[in-house]
């Protein structure tokens, strides 16, 4: 095993499958963190988050200023190893998102409890448009880097090419879903799965039922901006640019292929759409003359439209009970 | 009935386009006014008819037309759609093939108006009905994310097939607006060039505003047909609880297509236009940005109204031009003395070094006018949404119950 960059990866056969799936692997951890704080938004308060490209945006701003511009926390701590100096700089990035959430929570979100479930959906997007303008006057033009440790090294295994960026894509992802599991059996949690069930009838128990609406985006937020984090560094991206919050559309198919209302579906989902993208894409490269430019890009939709056709509620999605 | 216009006596004059005098009297005031925009006459609005401001107007009633159509699916029948955006693509890309011109590797079969026109439509609507199945067997906010998948797919499409569209950041040539009967030379009604009307010189700007209203008072009125008739009220019978609806004996499957059909035909027909006005469109600028501003001209006008849809048009489109203009005044008067020149420098950053709202150059610190835009467009549906969920059609409506029941307050 030995560590390299590698420019060109040129494989065949059995090994181009599995690169295929590794890529998809960790594409899929990102769409799977996007899908899962979405969800997480959607069960505890109704409220389809259109803003979640937004906040991972945020993230990925935030992080790239924290580790470069700011070198915050990193000025304090001098005698620490970069990757570490990087780590609590995307950590403090990732609670301010939170705390970027929650304040969108308080001021957008909660005026419009007991409205349709459609005009909080369409404020959500007024929201996106104003966290998008804010963060892209910020970044700017061109990409800024989120100066991560890890840059384009690739681990060789044999055949096999792996960067190290999505050794750590992967991890940071299971830690995350190590970490949802754990609240949601905490004693928030709980609360949180109340307030999901039945919203009235967790109030009359006790349960501070807007706090759990601020947890809930707050939480959304911060796996939101562990995606933007993942989906802009090499190899994926350069960095942060004003294109960083348009990764939420290529996970969408992965909520609704696992369900609107399921966490399990979410992170499923994810995986599911980010290998689907990846190994149709590697497949159909060379038909772009039949299928067209960028036919990976759009496989999640199609994949997206059967499943809507075989199973309306995604995988795990509970089917709407509908009552006259 | 002098003296009590609120009393019906029949559901014809209930339902009626205009039920009571005064409706009538504003209408035609309204209808006057409008058409004699390009003239200049009423000293005040002068400007809104000059060349410039005409070509906003133009874009606001080609935006109003798509906006009924959406107000169809979402405002009537109740089906939240953002693939808005595909359909007006699918109908200009049609109007393309039958009234472009063959060239530079896209084809074109150069046909009239009259044909290229309803065949946008009518293709859209097809396409409307295909997607509609898929529209009934998911709900609510899933059918969101179907019309999504929608825009993309469209986009792919679009991007891809270079016959059509020309290719991505590249486009085609679009039909011009100009009515003939067959591909004769000199066209029967000059639209797309100056020229005398009723021997009065207009400009070319001024005839494609003349055209575009006299548009949109058809697609006006048939919207506000389907909205006061059977059809209307089935479709708001399948919004408000589509099981009882269905119990009462309205197909709901049925009308969700034809929903899904009628909006698209205006779509369609919207989408055409809009490419044909401003004669260069690429394929890649048929977004969800797209189909998120007719969401929002709905919601920011008032769902389910036509005059609302409308309104909202004119307010999304108009108020970004408002506010360039504005800034533009502002940053020409930096330099002076006065009140003025003070806001001036206080909500401009000139420089690197002062702290400003708005930058005066398109990079660089501060917000240009353009994302300044995108702000105040993002905080308007946000506002209107919590503040006034009925739109401008609310405030209208509050306006004149004021003066109704002026002096009491209700």
């Amino acid at each position: 095993m030995t560590t390299s960059v590698v420019i060109a990866q040129i494989t065949t056969g059995f090994d181009k499958l599995l690169n295929a799936l590794i890529n998809g692997i960790a594409l899929g951890a990102v769409y799977a963190l996007l899908a899962l704080g979405f969800v997480l938004i959607f069960k505890a308060t109704q409220v389809i988050n259109f803003a979640h490209g937004g906040l991972a945006a945020v993230g990925a701003f935030l992080t790239a200023s924290f580790a470069t511009v700011l070198n915050f926390p990193g000025r304090f701590l001098p005698d620490m190893p970069s990757w570490a100096q990087w780590g609590l700089s995307a950590l403090f990035a990732v609670l301010a998102a939170g705390v970027v959430g929650l304040i969108v929570e308080r001021i957008f979100i909660r005026p419009m409890i007991g409205e349709p479930l459609f005009s909080v959906a369409i404020i959500t997007i007024g929201v996106d448009i104003i966290l998008r303008t804010i963060n892209d006057d910020f970044v700017g033009q061109g990409a800024r880097t989120l100066g991560d440790p890890w840059g384009i090294q690739v681990i060789d295994v044999g055949n096999l090419f792996i960067n190290q960026t999505q050794i750590a894509t992967v991890g940071a992802a299971l830690l995350c879903f190590g970490l949802v599991a754990w609240f949601l059996r905490s004693r928030l949690g709980v609360a949180m799965r109340a307030t999901a069930f039945d919203q009235e009838a967790a109030q009359a128990q006790g349960i501070n039922v807007g706090r759990v609406f601020s947890i809930a985006w707050a939480i959304g937020a911060a796996l939101a901006a562990v995606a933007g984090i993942f989906s802009s560094v090499a190899p994926r991206a350069a960095g942060v640019t004003n294109f960083t919050a348009f990764v939420v559309f290529r996970a969408f198919p992965a909520l609704i292929i696992g369900g609107l209302d399921s966490v399990l579906g979410a992170v499923v989902g994810g995986f599911l759409v980010g290998i689907g993208e990846v190994v149709i894409g590697t497949y159909t490269a060379g038909m772009a003359g039949t299928l067209g430019v960028g036919f990976g890009l759009i496989v999640p939709y199609l994949l997206m439209l059967v499943f809507l056709l075989i199973r309306p509620y995604g995988l795990f999605g509970t089917e709407e009970i509908r009552r006259v | 009935m002098r003296g009590r216009p609120l009393l019906f006596t029949s559901y014809e004059a209930d339902s009626a386009l205009l039920p009571s005098v005064s409706k009538k009297v504003a209408m035609t005031v309204l209808l006057l006014v409008a058409f004699t925009l390009p003239l200049q006459l009423i000293p005040g609005i002068k400007w809104l008819g000059s060349n410039p401001w005409l070509v906003v107007l133009g874009q606001a009633l080609i935006f109003a037309i798509s906006a009924l159509g959406l107000n169809i699916l979402t405002g009537l029948a109740g089906q939240v759609s953002l693939g808005h955006a595909f359909f007006m693509a699918t109908g200009a890309y049609t109007a393309a093939i039958l009234g472009g011109e063959t060239g530079r590797g896209v084809i074109g079969l150069g046909l009239p108006i009259w044909i290229w026109l309803p065949a946008a439509g009518i293709v859209a609507a097809l396409v409307g009905i295909l997607v509609a199945p898929t529209a009934v067997r998911v709900r609510g906010l899933y059918l969101a994310f179907v019309t999504i998948a929608l825009v993309f797919i469209g986009d792919h499409i679009f991007r891809n097939v270079r016959v059509v569209s020309g290719g991505p950041g590249v486009g085609r040539t679009w039909p011009a607006l100009e009515v003939r009967l067959w591909k004769e030379e000199e066209p029967m009604l000059a639209v797309s060039s100056d020229g005398t009307w009723f021997g009065i010189e207009f400009s070319r700007q001024a005839k494609q505003y003349i055209f575009l209203l006299a548009l949109l008072i058809v697609f006006a009125l048939f919207h506000k047909n389907i909205a006061r008739t059977r059809l209307g009220r089935a479709f708001a019978a399948v919004r408000d609880r589509d099981i009882a609806a269905e119990v009462m004996g309205v197909d709901e499957v049925r009308y969700k297509a034809l929903a899904f059909a009628l909006s698209s035909f205006f779509a369609g027909a919207a989408g055409a236009l809009l490419a044909s006005f401003f004669g260069s469109r690429t394929p890649e600028s048929w977004d969800l940005v797209l189909s998120v501003t007719f969401i929002a001209i709905i919601l920011i006008g008032g769902a389910g109204t036509t005059a609302g849809a409308i309104m909202g048009a004119f307010f999304v489109v108009m108020v970004p031009r408002l506010v360039e203009n504005f800034s533009r005044l502002l940053s020409d008067r930096t330099g002076d003395e006065g009140v003025l020149a003070s806001i001036a420098n206080f909500i401009l950053k000139t420089g690197t070094t002062d702290f400003g709202l708005i930058g005066t150059s398109v990079i660089g610190p501060g917000l240009s006018t353009f994302q300044l835009n995108l702000l105040l467009y993002g905080l308007l549906i946000v506002l209107f949404l919590i503040f006034e969920p009925l739109g401008l059609f609310g405030i209208w409506l509050r306006i004149r119950n004021y003066w109704k029941g002026w002096p009491f307050s209700y």
